[in-house]
């Protein structure tokens, strides 16, 4: 993927989504050495060297992935800085915060230097990562998370290995206030679970093994408790069930500073795709009921939660070419997460357009502390152009990940990000 | 008539009429089992491999016998003594005994789907032998075989499955067969053994065995996997027989004409006392014979063998 340098760039013809005061307006945009210089209904053409058609077009301002996967340091067969930064870019993301379950885990300073240089290097999506809270990922000892935060790490998490211990959750919480950084929660009490399959009729019907949504929101509920009791942030990583969502529905009522995230693929799908044990629906959390994934669209809706995110899991085709058990879990999620939640929830008529935007904009940054943006003169360009009419198939021959494991391979795709700006740096997909 | 699918991978996607067709199948092939040479040359040249990833003598001698009755050529690969030790995957294997030349493959394995995957990836046909706790459509069919011999129709029958049905292949292909064939099944076990959404199967649901016991025409026994009583499902082998046992006392307040089965192999002691394998009514020795019937009529329907055993013999 190559960036064209562009001094003098006028999007033309477009229509301006604002995910800030949630509107939009025609107008057109001139960017001048990468800064937005005006934003006016009509600009001359003349003013630009390079004009990119923006009729039936819209500019909004980048992505932000509040989770996702890169693989790098350890497994950079699977995804490479670099090549997961690629392919977030060509999905709308100009920022990305990938996890710390690399090999090692990202738990020092230095480590989250090098991601953050790597990303730099590429000049594709930054990278803002997410440092462990606990040394190792092991649930026992903090992990040196002022040091991270120095460092550009902007969120904590042990990922899919969660704090055990309520009481290093509760140290983790109340330490992670003095930097005014979200602990971030994948819920999950391990020992409710015995495979990675939803606990119901489809897993009695296939007889795989499963776990059921309370090893999810019995998590939820204690962390929220906790969070509400340090005082501290609390943010809860893939929601993927009806009761999850009710918990923090309830804790938002009383006050809990607490936000949540799902994925495209947990309001997209449900646990019946599963039928034909095909591994690239294999996911933790797993794929859930109807009324788990209809909860988690009515949860959007009235903003119990509050963001998307893509949880990006690269995984190679010999890794998933397997026996359903021993398929590693994960869905790749960069190039397809706008097209969906487009579908469902703004063709679904869940959210408004440039609702559906904040929950990809100005709301993962409001979580992450990251510095407001809009498509507004005085700004820095970082801003991508959506084609809504567009269908497209999303082949295997267009992905940009290293890695393939995605079900939604030979979908038809509603809406599609066709440019991305980053500067004077213009990419085209 | 053939069968609509090139593979057997479960009696899900059977209908009742490819059952039929299979089980009318091996009552031809269980008189050969009588003769004085039981064989019949109907797949003669064919070969079949046995792919077993967990160890079951009774199953995969049957097959091996079945296709031995049938003239077919049958191999045994088994999980320790192949590369499977030294990170081979279930993929790499399969590819690589299709690549010796085999017609079909029957694999038992301990993922789920583990046959319906391989079904897509090898040209041989797949004969699920046993998948995690999804399916064993074999012992269904002979239990169905077994079951028709002695009753006639399913139609109507009462059924009763008892035991471990969360984690029983045996009784997720039961209840699909016996279901299909007519008969009205309920499950028994307690809670923990009883797995989410099971009405889906339309079968009724008794957690006190001696609230249905008295009212059925089949006891269907399963076998209990010691390892549960460390994962908390029952708290005592002792107390798992009092509640759930087919005991000598129970044998005795069974209506006259009941039958037992039981896939076998039995923890005699544990889910049923000594007693009921001298009991006249149960049939877990003649299920073994008929396994093997039905495992040549599943072969030879697969195989695409169309001689009229009968004609071909001798």
């Amino acid at each position: 993927m190559k960036a064209e340098t562009r001094e003098r760039i006028l999007l033309q013809g477009g229509t301006v989504i604002d995910p800030q005061k949630l509107s939009t307006r025609r107008a057109d945009v001139l960017v001048i050495a990468g800064r937005i210089e005006q934003v006016e209904t009509r600009i001359s053409a003349t003013e630009a060297t390079e004009v990119l058609d923006c009729r039936d077009k819209h500019i909004a301002p980048g992505f932000v992935d509040i989770h996702c996967h890169l693989r790098e340091p350890g497994r950079e067969d699977e995804e490479t800085i670099a090549s997961g930064a690629a392919a977030a870019l060509a999905g709308g993301f100009t920022r990305v915060c990938p996890m710390p379950n690399t090999e090692p885990a990202i738990d020092t300073e230095a480590q989250v230097r090098f991601e953050i240089r790597r990303a730099a290097e590429a000049g594709f999506a930054r990278v803002h990562p997410i440092g462990c809270c606990t040394k190792g990922r092991q649930g026992q000892e903090l992990a040196e998370i002022g040091s991270m935060v120095d460092a550009g790490a902007v969120a904590f998490s042990d990922d899919g290995s969660p704090v055990a211990d309520p009481q290093v959750m509760r140290r983790v919480l109340e330490y992670a206030k003095a930097f005014d950084v979200p602990v971030i929660s994948h819920c999950e009490v391990k020992e409710l679970v015995d495979g990675i399959a939803n606990e119901g009729k489809v897993s009695t019907r296939l007889g795989l093994k499963s776990g059921p949504d309370v090893a999810e929101s019995a998590q939820a509920a204690r962390d929220v408790l906790l969070a509400e009791f340090t005082r501290a942030r609390l943010h809860i990583a893939h929601v993927s069930a009806r009761a999850t969502v009710d918990v923090i529905r309830w804790a938002k009522e009383r006050g809990v500073q607490v936000t949540a995230e799902t994925c495209p693929h947990y309001f997209t799908l449900t646990e019946e795709a599963l039928a034909d044990f095909d591994a690239n629906y294999k996911v933790n959390p797993p794929l859930r009921t109807e009324a788990d994934r209809q909860a988690l669209i009515a949860g959007l809706a009235d903003g119990t939660i509050d963001a998307i995110a893509t949880d990006h899991a690269p995984h190679l085709k010999g890794e998933k070419d397997a026996e359903f058990d021993a398929a590693p879990p994960g869905i790749i999620g960069f190039e397809t997460a706008f097209s969906l939640g487009y579908e469902q929830l703004v063709l679904g008529k869940a959210l408004s357009l440039a609702d559906y935007i904040a929950r990809l904009t100005v709301v993962p940054r409001r979580i992450l502390n990251l510095p407001p943006v809009a498509v507004a003169a005085g700004s820095e360009a970082e801003l991508v152009v959506l084609d809504l009419k567009a269908e497209w198939e999303y082949t295997a021959d267009r992905v940009l990940s290293l890695s393939r494991n995605s079900p939604f391979l030979g979908r038809t795709m509603r809406g599609r990000v066709t440019t991305a700006l980053l500067g004077d740096r213009l990419f085209r997909f | 008539m053939k069968l609509k699918s090139r593979h057997l991978l479960g009696i899900d996607g059977l209908d009742r009429s490819e059952i039929l067709t299979i089980l009318d199948q091996a009552r031809t092939f269980r008189e050969v089992l009588d003769r004085s040479i039981p064989i019949v040359p109907a797949l003669r040249g064919r070969t079949v491999v046995n792919l077993f990833y967990e160890a079951s003598t009774r199953t995969s001698t049957s097959f091996s016998l079945a296709a031995s009755r049938l003239s077919c050529g049958c191999v045994n690969f088994s999980k320790a003594t192949s590369s499977v030790s030294k990170g081979e995957t279930l993929l790499d294997t399969a590819r690589n005994i299709e690549a010796m030349g085999v017609d079909g493959i029957i694999i038992r394995h301990q993922s789920p789907g583990a046959p319906h995957f391989l079904s897509r990836h090898v040209k041989a046909f797949v004969v699920n032998a046993g998948d995690g706790a999804h399916e064993h459509p074999t012992q269904a069919l002979l239990d169905a075989f077994t079951l028709r011999e002695k009753l006639g129709s399913l139609d109507g029958k009462r059924i009763l499955i008892v035991g471990d049905i969360a984690h029983s292949r045996v009784a997720r292909s039961n209840l699909l067969c016996f279901t299909k064939l007519g008969a009205k099944v309920a499950v028994c076990g307690p809670p923990t053994m009883i797995p989410p959404g099971v009405e889906e199967y339309g079968c009724e649901v008794f957690y006190r065995l001696d609230r249905i016991l008295q009212e059925v025409d089949v006891v269907n026994m399963l076998r209990v996997q010691q390892e549960r009583i460390t994962s908390s499902s029952f708290p005592t082998v002792r107390e798992y027989r009092a509640l759930y046992g087919l005991t000598a006392e129970r044998l005795r307040t069974l209506a006259p004409d009941v039958v037992v089965t039981h896939p076998g192999p039995v923890n005699w002691g544990v889910e049923m006392d000594f007693e009921v394998a001298d009991f006249n009514r149960t049939l877990v020795l003649p299920q073994v014979t008929n396994g093997v019937a039905v495992r040549m009529a599943v072969l030879f329907l697969l195989a695409g063998g169309d001689a009229q055993p009968e004609k071909a013999d001798g």
